[in-house]
């Protein structure tokens, strides 16, 4: 137990040591500093390749940008370049791997000549080629982190069902009614008593990764930050991983209610059967925006009532914008624990409908 | 701006679907309040569905602008 706190102790050590102190020579590129809430907060829910931490003005009026860079993975031309993202010098400066060139443009990674110019077509889209990108971003360390949390809370409770049963300790007894919760009222409501430890790890494992993930992201300093389950790529996986399970693991009358609907007549048949089908893509669908929308309407909320002193500039706003800061925040970790909830349950249900052959009427 | 005017109309929808869900939910459980747990997660499953239809059309909102 004493043993993975130490490692995650390590790995912070790791992390902050590295801290890049990147100083701006030039000036901001918003025009005379004026502050756009869009921009800040497109930024601060969007994946980046680095994971800042604050910025301010030194003594000498200078912008400084503190951030961890972490490493850029890039593919191109069947070659692989590995360099830190404090090259890119928070995307003012061109990194030359061989004979490409790189730079970034709103935090995404794209290949230039020499002098760095990027392309924007009529519509403000850049029309240079992207390197297939797999850097760690800030996303990606973000989850790392959150698997490394539920490592240290789980293995310590699960080495005490080990050998002879006595009392909850430690860990075990925080854990314990949780685990219990979704187990009862979760999976064995839903899937049944019969099949419910086959799906049981499936289900506890996304219940806790994302409620692990959704309190991360309300984390407002370095952390967290991240919005990583507000990230529709995250949610899209975790998605196709129940519309996987849901349908590799159906049975006869799961498919037979789709395709051939018991005790309908023929041409109502040639209605149900496209309603039927394109629901199967349409549940795990919502599933992966119901999460994705929820969390990152929550943060944008958030960070818009943060820039409320700054778009009004006055201090005299700031009761007001921290008040209702504080109000949101407690209802974001109910909808955190919420979502969390309703993304096992539907998982389970929709399981649960495919894996059992008779329906209990 | 028919967008604003369709993610309006969305949210009305929405929230009339998840207050009615929340209404029958609370009346059946101060009538049996002894399956208060599986009506919570009967209400639970059918908000969800409602926000779902919700999230579609708002998704289709943003598609069409």
């Amino acid at each position: 137990m004493q043993r993975f706190y130490t490692i995650i102790l390590l790995l912070a050590f790791i992390l902050t040591s590295f801290a890049a102190y990147a100083e701006n020579e030039g000036e901001k590129k918003n025009k005379e500093g004026d502050f756009d809430p869009l921009e800040m907060i497109m930024h601060h829910i969007s994946d980046s390749h680095n994971w800042h931490i604050v910025s301010f003005k030194n003594k000498e009026g200078k912008d400084v940008d503190i951030a961890i860079p972490l490493p850029v993975i890039l593919i191109h031309d069947g070659s692989v370049h590995i360099f830190m993202s404090s090259d890119f010098h928070h995307g003012e400066a061109v990194v030359q791997k061989g004979d490409q060139y790189f730079k970034l443009y709103h935090d995404k990674v794209y290949l230039t000549d020499a002098s760095g110019k990027i392309n924007l077509n009529s519509e403000g889209v850049p029309e240079n080629a992207k390197p297939f990108d797999l850097s760690i971003t800030r996303n990606v360390a973000s989850m790392w982190m959150s698997v490394l949390i539920m490592l240290a809370l789980f293995i310590p409770a699960a080495r005490k069902y080990r050998g002879k049963p006595s009392m909850p300790t430690g860990m075990q007894s925080l854990m314990e009614p949780i685990i219990l919760f979704v187990r009862d009222d979760i999976v064995i409501e839903q899937i049944g008593e019969k099949k419910a430890d086959r799906f049981m790890p499936y289900i506890m494992t996304i219940f806790f990764f994302i409620w692990i993930n959704n309190l991360i992201g309300m984390v407002p300093i370095f952390p967290g930050g991240s919005n990583v389950s507000g990230n529709i790529a995250f949610t899209g996986i975790l998605a196709v991983f129940t519309f996987l399970l849901t349908n590799v693991f159906g049975t006869k009358s799961y498919w037979k209610d789709i395709f051939a609907t018991p005790g309908v007549p023929i041409p109502v048949r040639a209605i149900l059967i496209p309603i039927e089908f394109v629901s199967i893509f349409t549940k795990p669908f919502a599933l992966m925006v119901r999460l994705f929308a929820n969390i990152t309407a929550g943060h944008i909320v958030l960070l818009s009532l943060t820039s409320l002193i700054f778009v009004l500039k006055t201090i005299y706003i700031s009761p007001v914008s921290i008040g209702m800061s504080l109000f949101m925040d407690m209802l974001e970790l109910l909808v955190g624990l919420l979502q969390a909830y309703i993304f096992a349950l539907l998982s389970a249900l929709f399981i649960g409908m495919a894996v059992n052959d008779e329906e209990e009427h | 701006m028919y967008t604003a005017v369709g993610l309006g109309l969305i949210v009305i929808g929405a929230g009339l679907g998840i207050g009615l869900v929340g209404k029958g939910a609370m009346e059946a459980m101060g009538r049996q309040p002894e399956v208060l747990s599986k009506i919570q997660t009967a209400m639970i499953i059918a908000a969800a569905l409602v926000e779902g239809v919700a999230l579609f059309a708002i998704v289709l909102a943003w598609l069409v602008s």
